[in-house]
């Protein structure tokens, strides 16, 4: 039973991680990613690692892979991209060790490593609470630093992409407004009213 | 343990087991589909009623058959493939969007015995089960990953239709979808603090027999839940996806024939199983007093006069709610319900804090109104800035 999940699985993933490599139009790409996504979550499932597999499917194929797809729709990537011209000088042969050495380290783990036959990840523990309540305990005491700095790290991404998507227009607004300081926090805020209604 | 702890599986599988999970995802399929087709004769009679019109009469008693003839009438149109389209995405949207609908519903229990030390356990043929298909421990977040995958179908079958009206309503409807998701989980957050299980079936066994999660929550992550329902569900008042008008038919323009048929099919049964979840969530699911006769009679029949009532709901949405406006609608999401939602988790938290501490309730709410309050002005200043930022460019 557990192989035969192990298998079709191993097919999803493997096939859409082919997917994304091979296909030449990015939602194509896009859509094996998920398929790949989906495989891994059912390998978690299958190692009782419920939690996980809801968050992999959630976050990964629900929020992430959405916004490529928006980003790549909205762009309206051609589907005959040159494939000729590199975009970065050396990314190719860069690639191609990097490929090498994952494949190499992966080979290296299966090798070395030997199955030991240890319980699964969603073994009930001695006090008998699930596996998810066991995980919202271990976050919340044990690995609080860590999830308290993965939460302000996201603050610091969202904060950052919004100053960078927005810093031209407000020096647009700066050099063409002296008088405007709506761009700095300096609290001159207030003579912003005067300039705009020139404008209107 | 895949499924979950139902006692049905915690055995040796056998087949008798077997027998019975295959009768079970048989019923849920079916009474799917009918409540569907049920759904579209409701909504259509009732909202004829609501503007004095007759509605769907000729087709059997009531006109009840209408959905079976609109049904045959749909699988003998010709089912066209635009020349621009990107065919094997388009194949596959109208799939990702009944996909979701279906699995959805099989974390809803619709009856059995809560209370009493029971769990919703049931006997059928001499085993013990679930009156639902599937009790997954993660339970609600099942149905949280199940919302994110429906907006493929729609992206998807926007943008593969390589046409632009399409396109523009796919992309109305995926920010819309993924807007709301926020304030949508967060209102789900609310009713697990409560319950303190994720799993459906713990869920409902919390709310027995009126301890039901729109008191305990406060009945605002009720009301920010059915809001955000609607959206996700993208049904008038938020039916901007298709908005006549502006987009002619929105992200299904190009679809017709059976595929068109899924799309409609996934937006109502969509809607049952929406209302289902609310149900379950925050009105105890199948949970009411027993009045006459055994006690698992009366599950699923206050399941479902529970689920007619969020059926009626929406129609009558549908029925008198003028359509937003886009940026009303993104306003409406991100500037009050998240916050709120995020507000009024907070303040539960701060209130469960308080009685395991036995701290006085009254002046943790008092501080915790405090904290909301200044949080609101704090909010509203930082809307009035931006709101200035917005005019000064675009005066420019």
């Amino acid at each position: 039973m557990e192989y035969a999940v192990f298998a079709v699985a191993a097919i999803i993933v493997l096939a859409g991680a082919f997917g994304v490599v091979v296909s030449r139009n990015p939602v194509h790409a896009a859509l094996s990613l998920v398929a790949t996504l989906f495989g891994v979550a059912v390998l978690f499932v299958a190692q009782e690692a419920h939690f996980l597999a809801a968050v992999q499917v959630i976050v990964y194929a629900g929020a992430i892979v959405v916004l490529f797809l928006f980003v790549i729709m909205l762009l309206g990537v051609d589907r005959a991209d040159d494939l000729d011209t590199e975009p970065l000088i050396g990314q190719r042969p860069a690639a191609v060790l990097a490929g090498l050495a994952l494949g190499g380290a992966l080979v290296a783990v299966v090798v070395t490593s030997t199955v030991t036959g240890a319980p699964r990840s969603g073994a009930e523990d001695s006090a008998g609470a699930d596996n998810v309540t066991q995980i919202g305990r271990l976050l919340f005491t044990e690995h609080l630093f860590a999830f308290e700095a993965t939460s302000v790290l996201l603050v610091i991404a969202v904060v950052g992409a919004v100053v960078l998507a927005r810093r031209r227009r407000i020096e647009e607004i700066d050099r063409e407004e002296p008088v405007t300081d709506l761009g700095r926090d300096d609290g001159s805020a207030g003579d912003a009213d005067e300039p705009v209604e020139e404008h209107a | 343990m895949i499924l979950g702890a139902d006692p049905l599986l915690t055995g040796p599988i056998d087949l008798t087991a077997v027998a019975i999970v295959a009768f079970k995802t048989l019923l849920v399929f079916v009474f799917l589909l009918v409540a569907t087709m049920l759904m579209i004769w409701f909504e259509r009679k009732v909202h004829g009623d609501m503007t004095n019109r007759i509605g769907p009469n000729q087709a059997g008693p009531f006109g009840v058959l209408q959905s079976v003839a609109d049904g045959i009438k749909v699988f003998f149109k010709e089912d066209l493939i635009p020349d621009r389209s990107d065919r094997f995405v388009f194949k596959l949207a109208p799939y990702l969007s009944v996909v979701p609908a279906f699995v959805t519903f099989a974390v809803v229990p619709i009856g059995g015995v809560f209370g009493d030390g029971e769990r919703g356990v049931v006997s059928m043929f001499g085993r013990d089960t679930r009156l639902q298909l599937a009790d997954p421990p993660i339970g609600i977040l099942l149905v949280l990953a199940m919302s994110s995958i429906a907006v493929y179908g729609v992206m998807l079958a926007g943008w593969s239709s390589g046409s632009k009206y399409p396109l523009l309503g796919s992309v109305r409807a995926s920010a819309q979808m993924v807007s709301y998701e926020a304030a949508l989980g967060l209102s789900v957050v609310a009713v697990v603090l409560v319950s303190g299980t994720l799993t459906t079936s713990g869920i409902v066994a919390s709310q027995h027999v009126w301890n039901w999660n729109i008191w305990a929550t406060g009945a605002v992550p009720f009301i920010i839940f059915v809001i955000a329902a609607t959206a996700e569900l993208n049904r008038p008042p938020f039916d901007l996806v298709e908005a006549e008008q502006e987009l002619v038919g929105g992200f299904h323009t190009e679809y017709s024939s059976v595929r068109f048929a899924l799309f409609y099919l996934a937006e109502f049964m969509n809607t049952v199983t929406m209302s289902a979840i609310i149900v379950t969530l925050f009105l105890g699911g199948p949970n009411g007093p027993a009045l006459i006769g055994p006690d698992w009679v009366w599950g699923p029949i206050w399941f479902f006069a529970k689920l007619l009532v969020f059926l009626f709901m929406f129609v009558w949405f549908r029925a008198t709610l003028p359509r937003f406006r886009y940026d009303q609608l993104m306003d409406l999401g991100w500037k009050a319900l998240i916050p709120l939602a995020l507000g009024w988790l907070l303040l539960l938290v701060a209130v469960r804090v308080a009685d395991d501490e036995d701290w006085n309730v009254f002046v943790v709410m008092a501080a915790a109104l405090a904290v909301m309050a200044a949080a609101y002005g704090l909010l509203v200043l930082a809307f009035r800035a931006a709101r200035r930022v917005h005019e000064v460019e675009a005066a420019i």
